[in-house]
């Protein structure tokens, strides 16, 4: 690895200083997410290394790249769940994984069996008290609570359907019901919009994005796509070949970023208000990297709403 | 034999009411399963635990077959065996899967070392024989007692564990992210049912402790996609198996055992058709509970 990353975004739109270089030493417990010359490999694998980074609370912060570039990790590192290599790492005020109700996640998409003894509501349910000891006592209360986040996000219709018969859209509007439950600081969504198509693609982008603005809630949003999230990103962290860009779409999706990124050639271009990439290195084997290219089917797995 | 006298072999209900008090014991101490089975067996078939509970039996199998040979107390012996395999098991993390196939090794061997130490057992053959399909032994009032004992501590365990253990076995991803102690649960799980497990076969032996803890709550979750209803529906038919089992078996000369997998069995059975028959008339999406059942716009054919 010769370059570390660097942020591009040294300047936030009201003028105040945005990344923190690798010297400076600011504890990071304002910020929604702080990392300090953080860095993380497997074995001589290095995914990225010397990320400093402050996610502000209500700022929608994409994690784009391509697969295998250490998307997932970096989430999994702010779960708690994956230990830095070096640096450190603070979520919520607290070391990662220690700040429980304040965190929400959405996982990478992965359905229920049929036979799974739960339904929406009860979904729902385990993101309000599943992580509390005992057996639920305050039911009614526990109910109505369910009740106003399947409505949220419109999942009334079918609050009792077990979840191993509904779609990947429903299941996700669920995902996200389950994380906003208890309006936690900070929102960790993998991938959420995968496999679903453009109208569940919009709609579960337009509720994250609700929540966001409503408790100012920071989302920390790990997407192939950028495109059904422009409207809504403030900035972006892109991983690639070890190394990461840090800054406004503006300033990362351009053609000289992402080459020098990539080590090779790489067109960017707008179309009609939409980032559009070409000539990805692995482009070939993963057309979901070409950023919306207006040519090909926006999602090959685009499937019905089940009902 | 004839079939008449097999018949009376299996039911026999002569000086019923006598036989009733005598076995009074062993009556409740089935009842006390029934409760631990229903409860504990939920938690094992969504944990995908049904083929670890036969390997934990084998062991316990294997442990109390050893007590018995060396003169030591069967039920420690037992209990050692089927903590010692769960917490192996447990210890071994991963998933079900993965799991599977330490467990397929670990379970001839611990049949292996039952047969052999029942083999060098020189003692009373029913005693070798009740530890693997199950027998009434007249459960004396001590032993019903120690039983409800630690039945109701696996019980409390549960009770106190109840939420984040489920979260953990349906979404344990997420579970995770939320804060919830997933490795602990699953080792503590894991405990708790090598304990019941080495409970219930005092009744119904090692062979078939399936019955008991898996059969009752598999049949519970076809009905049912409700988390609440599907507890009560496992401990209601544990309860019929196992106590039902007993009532019908007291006449009779043959173990236990048979009466109470061959209930849980119709039991299931009856759940399964249930659920198949809901399912072709409600379509894919039908499920008691549901609020709106799918709406087809009927075309004038
Ligand atoms: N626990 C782990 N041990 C070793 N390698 C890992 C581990 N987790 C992820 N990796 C590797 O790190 C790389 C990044 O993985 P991931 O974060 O899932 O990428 P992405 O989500 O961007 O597709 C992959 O090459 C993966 O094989
Ligand atoms: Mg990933």
């Amino acid at each position: 690895m010769t370059a570390p990353g660097i942020d591009l975004s040294t300047v936030t739109e009201d003028g105040g200083p945005k990344g923190l270089g690798v010297g400076e030493s600011r504890s990071g417990e304002a910020s929604a997410v702080a990392l300090r010359s953080a860095s993380l490999s497997f074995g001589p694998r290095t995914l990225w290394q010397g990320l400093d980074l402050d996610i502000r609370p209500g700022e929608f912060f994409a994690v784009l790249g391509p697969n295998g570039s250490g998307k997932t990790s970096f989430l999994k590192v702010l779960l708690g769940l994956l230990p830095l290599t070096s640096g450190s790492a603070w979520v919520a005020g607290r070391p990662p994984g220690g700040a429980g109700g304040e965190v929400g996640y959405i996982p990478q998409q992965k359905g229920f069996g049929p036979d799974v003894p739960l339904r929406a509501r009860d979904l729902v349910g385990l993101g309000i008290d599943g992580h509390r000891w005992g057996v639920r006592v305050r039911r009614r209360e526990t109910d109505t609570e369910i009740r106003r986040l399947l409505e949220r996000v419109g999942a009334g219709g079918y609050a009792n359907v077990p979840v191993g018969q509904l779609s990947g859209g429903e299941l996700q509007r669920l995902r996200v019901a389950q994380a906003v439950a208890g309006d936690p600081a900070v929102l960790l969504c993998d991938e959420p919009l995968l496999a679903l198509d453009l109208n569940h693609q919009q709609a579960v982008s337009a509720l994250i994005d609700q929540q966001r603005s409503e408790t100012g809630a920071a989302v920390v949003f790990v997407t192939h796509e950028i495109n059904p999230i422009l409207d809504y990103v403030d900035r972006v962290l892109y991983l690639a070949q070890g190394e990461f860009r840090v800054g406004s779409p503006e300033e990362v999706m351009t053609t000289e970023v992402l080459s020098e990124l990539y080590g090779s050639r790489v067109e960017v271009s707008r179309v009609n208000g939409r980032i559009v990439v070409l000539g990805l290195p692995d482009a070939t084997t993963h057309l979901h990297h070409v950023h919306d290219q207006p040519a090909l089917a926006l999602d090959q797995h685009s499937e019905e709403d089940g009902s | 034999m004839n079939l008449g006298d097999i018949w009376n072999s299996i039911f026999a209900f002569d000086n019923y009411g006598e036989i009733l008090a005598l076995v009074q014991n062993s009556v409740w101490a089935g009842a006390v399963l029934g409760l631990l089975g229903g409860l504990v067996g939920t938690f094992v078939v969504r944990r995908d635990l049904a083929f670890a509970v036969h390997g934990i039996s084998e062991l316990s199998f294997a442990g109390a077959a050893f007590a018995l040979l060396i003169g030591a107390d069967v039920v420690t012996g037992s209990l050692v065996g089927s903590v010692a395999a769960a917490l192996t098991i447990g210890l071994m993390g991963g998933r079900a899967r993965s799991k599977n196939s330490i467990i397929g090794v670990l379970m001839p061997f611990g049949l292996g070392l039952g047969i052999l130490f029942l083999s060098l057992y020189q003692g009373r053959s029913a005693n070798k024989f009740g530890l693997l399909t199950g027998q009434i032994v007249a459960v004396d009032t001590v032993e019903l007692q120690v039983l409800a004992i630690a039945a109701l501590a696996v019980i409390a365990a549960l009770v106190i564990v109840w939420r984040p253990l489920g979260f953990a076995s349906v979404d344990p991803e997420m579970a995770q992210a939320r804060g919830v102690p997933v490795r602990f649960l699953a080792i503590l799980f894991m405990f708790l049912l090598g304990v019941s497990v080495a409970l219930s076969i005092q009744i119904v032996g090692a062979l078939l402790v399936l019955a008991l803890l898996i059969t009752p709550a598999a049949a519970a979750q076809k009905v049912t996609s409700s988390p609440v209803l599907a507890v009560v529906l496992s401990v209601v038919f544990a309860e019929i198996a196992t106590v039902g089992g007993i009532l019908v078996s007291i006449g009779g000369r043959i173990p236990i055992s048979p009466y109470v997998t061959t209930l849980s069995f119709l039991i299931y059975v009856v759940c399964a058709g249930a659920a198949a028959v809901r399912k072709r008339r409600g379509g894919a999406r039908s499920s008691p509970e549901a609020l709106t059942p799918p709406v087809r716009v009927e075309s004038g054919v």
